[in-house]
């Protein structure tokens, strides 16, 4: 087995912008290539997995901390108040279940638009998704005020006889982003089971073949399961596509329904499921794009997958962007003064500076990518889907703080201020996520491994009917 | 004889299993055994192959069907409970509004619908498929462990009607089959 050979040491070409996979694969060494990621021996993973992974655990132990602290004090700890009851808990809520949703998009609608270069990174942008969804659905909880009642939010028969309201956002998103998260493991665990039988075999200890056997489920690749696999595939593919739509929809009416300046419009779904998207396939490009490199892995996520991806970024950018100019369109055109004066708060009032930077971010810098040069030039994508994050995550900042800050009288104006373990909470569940992640490059094949056999048959084919053309 | 000696004293047989390289040759293997009058037989390959499981015979997929009938389960359970909690068991008059406002039960119904269906989607599909399943004879064969990697493999099962041992043998390799091997069971 290639195990023992030096990753470093094989000489691994990126294949360029046109091509999925680089030359000279067959489904033996896609199987190594990727397989032997997770049975690399501990002193031959690289040494910053080991440096990164331990950032994040420090992270890991700040949030702990952060919610240790929220448990005994409550939520006074964070800068929250009245009237501005939605801090960086809804902030971070929005953003981080917006970074799940390039997952699915990967996952479940590139599958149905039969899109090739899908193939290397969607059981990546899946377990993304996963863990943005875990880190997303700490905020409302921790939220909560007496978190450890959370189970109040789902309809049970109950001693009281008391139900949630199901007329109410708030209980839409209870039910959008459990079934959300539910359904997304179901997918990503589908998708496992045939890699994981791979791994099962491929396996070069006893006790490793033992692990991934028991979670292959028996799996034999029989042509009957593979047949009943194909259809469970394709139906998941087509439920998770209005899912994920209706996630981020659901989301945007916690905001759309209330009647609050600014948050009563009717263009926060298409526009929040749009930066949704766009933030997700950010994360995506500064998740891959070190790890290509740190496994060496550029002939399996090419060129081809960073520039179509940037390309994603860049029309889903424009969609919010147009997003952002309606909202100041219909602020204009109602002729609602205190519409206007929202918006014109926004751009003039405390937070203006936010406003600037976020146009910046998410509108002006992501414009570069409409060159061609700029998109083949990995270090400049990776830092353009880093500004984007950010310029994400200033946007709902923008939407949650400015409405609650002016309302719609004087008397109930008010500040908000981030305080330290908000912070702590925030960069908490960053590291969560984080390190979350390095567990699964380190455990599982990062890469659905059969898929990609699919891909080296379809090339052969190709190659075939091209010779016999010559 | 004495071959077929040796045979009958065998335990048990599962069947008889030959290997192929590419997924092309199975499916034209699987196609000629179906010909060949056997029914009682599996291919298995490390990757989805189109057209191998119809030509082993297989027609009757029905995961749709599952995942359809839990669809319109959690539709109506999901609508049937909110319709419940606020009219039946806690109906609130909230600002005058009606206690059967359905238009607000869309969302819940929806994910209700999605959640039911996409659990069944992977849950039928393992329960037809008979896992998860710690043994089958199948991985008695040595060679059996690159089917999940790199090599695509044929069973005829010995419950198969046709099945006789050492014609069995000479059938699989007579279509190109490689490393030609009794399955113990």
């Amino acid at each position: 087995m290639a195990i023992t050979e030096n990753l470093d040491s094989r000489e691994l070409i990126d294949p360029g912008p046109d091509r999925v996979i680089g030359p000279g694969h067959n489904y033996e060494t896609v199987t190594d290539r990727i397989s032997e990621i997770v049975y690399l021996p501990l002193k031959k993973t690289p040494k910053k997995w080991y440096v990164g992974a331990f950032i994040a655990f420090c992270f890991v132990n700040l949030l702990v901390l952060a919610m240790w602290v929220l448990f005994a004090e409550g939520v006074g700890i964070w800068g929250i108040n009245i009237p501005i009851g939605w801090g960086f808990a809804i902030i971070n809520f929005v953003w981080w279940i917006g970074i799940g949703h390039a997952g699915t998009l990967i996952s479940a609608i590139l599958f149905l638009l039969k899109q090739d270069w899908r193939t290397s990174i969607n059981r990546f942008s899946e377990a993304m998704t996963l863990f943005a969804v875990a880190c997303a659905g700490m905020f409302p909880i921790l939220h909560l005020g007496r978190p450890w009642l959370a189970y109040w939010l789902f309809p049970y028969p109950n001693s009281m006889w008391l139900w949630p309201q199901p007329r109410s956002p708030l209980e839409w998103d209870v039910f959008a982003v459990s079934t959300y998260f539910t359904i997304s493991l179901v997918f990503w665990y589908c998708g496992l089971i045939p890699d994981l039988a791979s791994m099962r075999d491929n396996a070069p200890k006893l006790w490793q073949r033992k692990i991934y056997g028991i979670l292959a489920l028996g799996w034999r690749g029989s042509a009957i399961h593979w047949h009943r696999y194909q259809k469970a595939y394709l139906l998941l593919a087509g439920l998770s596509t209005p899912l994920v739509l209706s996630v981020h929809t659901v989301v945007s009416f916690d905001f759309a329904i209330s009647i609050l300046p600014g948050w009563h419009t009717t263009i926060f779904p298409p526009y929040f499921v749009a930066g949704a998207i766009y933030s997700g396939f950010a994360m995506v490009l500064t998740l891959i794009i070190p790890l290509r490199a740190w496994y060496n892995m550029r002939d399996l996520i090419t060129l081809r997958h960073i520039e179509a991806s940037a390309k994603v970024m860049l029309g889903t950018g424009l969609i919010v962007a147009y997003g952002y100019a309606m909202e100041a369109f219909f602020a204009w055109y109602s002729g609602d003064k205190y519409e206007s004066f929202m918006y014109w708060n926004r751009i003039t009032g405390p937070y203006g500076i936010c406003w600037a930077l976020l146009i910046l971010c998410n509108i002006a810098i992501p414009q570069a990518l409409w060159s061609r040069k700029v998109r083949h030039n990995i270090k400049l994508v990776w830092i353009i889907s880093i500004i984007v994050n950010c310029g994400m995550w200033l946007e709902r900042f923008e939407i949650v703080v400015t409405s609650l800050t002016r309302d719609f009288i004087p008397s109930s104006w008010g500040t908000y201020i981030p305080t330290k373990w908000d912070w702590a909470t925030y960069l908490g569940t960053l590291g969560f996520f984080m390190f979350l992640i390095f567990l699964f490059v380190r455990l599982l094949p990062s890469i659905s491994i059969f898929e990609v056999r699919e891909v080296v048959h379809h090339e052969q084919h190709m190659e075939r009917a091209y010779e016999e053309k010559l | 004889m004495s071959d077929q000696l040796v045979l009958s004293e065998l335990p048990k047989i599962h069947g008889a299993m030959a290997e192929f390289d590419s997924p092309e040759e199975l499916v034209e293997a699987c196609k000629r055994a179906y010909e060949a009058g056997f029914r009682r037989m599996d291919a298995y390959a490390p990757m989805p192959v189109s057209g191998l499981a119809e030509a082993l015979g297989f027609k009757k997929n029905r995961v749709a069907l599952c995942v359809l009938i839990a669809g319109i389960c959690g539709a109506a359970g999901g609508f049937g409970l909110l319709e419940w909690i606020t009219c039946v068991a806690f109906p609130h008059n909230v600002g005058g509004r009606p206690f059967n406002s359905w238009p607000a039960y869309i969302p819940i119904t929806f994910e209700c619908t999605v959640l039911l269906a996409g659990l069944t989607a992977l849950f039928s599909m393992l329960a037809m498929n008979g896992l998860p399943q710690p043994y089958h004879p199948v991985f008695n064969v040595e060679r059996f462990e690159r089917a999940s990697i790199d090599k695509f493999f044929l069973c005829i099962e010995s419950s198969d009607p046709q099945f006789r041992t050492p014609d069995v043998i000479d059938f699989l390799r007579d279509l190109g089959g490689k490393e030609v091997t009794i399955v113990p069971a």
